[in-house]
């Protein structure tokens, strides 16, 4: 609704403003008159209405009296070939490239997702007046330079739509790494940020890079369950695989293998692959580790990343034994990086290299990002004296 | 329609650039103008002489306070810029990654508050 008001009103502030008033009179009408028959469409109406009547009350100010104007201009004709959805438009409004990615978050979580403020600031644990600053400075900011409301022409979607991408998955991993007391209101993000994915692809149906990451997030999302026994993170090979979400695996392999009949990967797809490769062991030591290293190879040789060269490690080290990782991940960059301590101390252990993997689990605990990872880890490092 | 302010400054005590590359630049420039002229995005720009060459200005009610040198006390001044019209911020990124391109800087992006009556 909001992003239909956006088009129709030429202003964010404007379009959330009409949308309360509308809500204000449905509540105090459908009581008594009904539900009308198409609520949403009702709801619209009546936000732009209002909307109207109040530039024309305040049209001798003149910042009104230039949204009034806005009004009445005629939509640009669409592009060729770009799909016609306000959601769509508002979605590549809210994650433009000029604006900060902590914006874009904020700004999609706000307008797109149905999260209030409390819930965004609550997920990323930042105080509300500082996310509602946040959202405030990057709806001014797309007011003042005109950021365009519209679906990106072709030539610019590829860097248009990995700054969307970017973002869900954002706002995806900001629930799902989340642990401990604050788990349940942040695990939400990551249902919006699925959600919102779904809408992409529903959207943009011939853009596969879409369906990968809804892929990756689905077959992420299906193991939440096993993740944490007792505020203690446990390790996919680990994991009951018991508790995966059938259901949601199902439906990610499916979209990996249309994306593997396309046949025109990318980063998120890969990334899918290598997960729908885990999610098909039945048991952790049935694991095709060897189609997981190709993927990691394919995903490396398109970026080239000290991250992505860390997990192709670890793939190494499954098909080639732990030394041949061990050399590749002693050669990255990735001090300040938990999980390249934790790796490094996973295959010192393998080798028995049980000191250096103390420290290294040490440097892993000091670096890791919740008490969940905390715990396992101490938990690893004290069974190395066992 | 909204008018764009795209800015190049310099930090204080980077080197300039040899001959060769100052005139490189300056040649690209005057080519943009053209381009920009051309596609009626073009309203103003210009070079800046180096900024110890200003003066700051202040009224205080009757009195004037001059100062030599530069308002700021910062380490970047303002070189030289652009004023273009452009239809939306995209229209102007686009330009300025042209602009960055010829003058072989960084260019800042800032919309002005008013569109001037034509």
């Amino acid at each position: 609704m909001i992003a239909g008001l956006v088009r129709l009103l030429g202003s964010i502030d404007l379009a959330e403003e009409a949308a309360q008033e509308a809500y204000v009179i449905a509540m105090q009408r459908w009581p008594a008159a009904g539900v009308p028959p198409n609520p949403a469409a009702w709801l619209t109406t009546t936000a732009r209405n209002r909307a109207i009547d109040r530039l024309r009350r305040e049209s001798t100010r003149d910042t009104r009296q230039r949204e009034a104007a806005q009004m009445t201009v005629p939509d640009e004709a669409e592009p060729q070939g770009a799909v016609v959805d306000d959601r769509l438009r508002l979605m590549f409004t809210c994650c433009h490239p000029s604006l900060a990615p902590s914006a874009q978050v904020a700004l999609t979580l706000r307008l797109l997702g149905g999260l209030t403020m409390a819930e965004i600031a609550h997920g990323f644990l930042v105080p509300e007046t500082t996310m509602a600053q946040r959202v405030t400075r990057a709806k001014r900011k797309i007011a003042a330079n005109r950021i365009p409301y519209r679906v990106p022409a072709d030539h610019e979607l590829p860097g248009r739509l990995k700054s969307v991408l970017t973002t869900l998955y954002l706002v995806f991993n900001e629930g799902y790494l989340a642990s401990g007391q604050d788990s349940a209101v942040r695990t939400d993000l990551s249902a919006e940020a699925i959600r919102l994915a779904r809408v992409l692809t529903t959207l943009m149906p011939d853009e596969p890079e879409a369906k990968g990451l809804l892929a990756l997030m689905l077959l992420t999302d299906a193991r939440r369950a096993a993740r944490f026994a007792d505020d203690t993170l446990v390790p996919l090979a680990e994991q009951d695989r018991g508790q995966w979400h059938r259901e949601l695996i199902a439906e990610g392999h499916a979209i990996v293998r249309e994306c593997l009949r396309r046949a025109q990967p990318g980063p998120y797809q890969l990334h899918a692959a290598v997960n729908a490769v885990h999610t098909d062991a039945a048991r952790a030591e049935d694991t095709d580790w060897g189609q997981i290293l190709d993927l990691y190879n394919h995903l490396f040789a398109l970026t080239p990343t000290p991250v992505v060269a860390l997990n192709r490690a670890i793939a190494v080290a499954e098909v080639h034994g732990a030394a041949a990782g061990l050399r590749i991940v002693d050669g990255l960059d990735l001090a300040s990086y938990h999980a390249f301590h934790v790796t490094r101390a996973e295959l010192l252990r393998r080798l028995d290299r049980r000191a250096e993997a103390g420290d290294a689990y040490s440097r892993g605990i000091e670096l890791a990002p919740n008490t969940a990872e905390r715990n396992f880890l101490r938990k690893r490092k004290d069974a190395l004296s066992d | 329609m909204g008018q764009y302010m795209l800015s190049v400054h310099s930090r204080e005590g980077d080197p300039a650039p040899d001959a060769a590359t100052g005139q490189r630049a300056m040649s690209q420039v005057a080519k943009l103008n053209e381009e920009m002229q051309a596609a009626g995005a073009w309203v103003f720009a210009g070079g800046l002489h180096p900024y110890d060459t200003a003066t700051v200005v202040a009224a205080m009610g009757d009195d004037v306070l001059l100062t030599d040198g530069p308002f700021a006390e910062s380490k970047e001044h303002l070189g030289g810029f652009w004023v273009i019209s452009a239809d939306d911020l995209d229209t102007a990124l686009e330009w300025a990654r042209k602009a960055s391109t010829a003058c072989l800087n960084p260019v800042e992006v800032r919309p002005f508050q008013d569109v001037p009556e034509s």
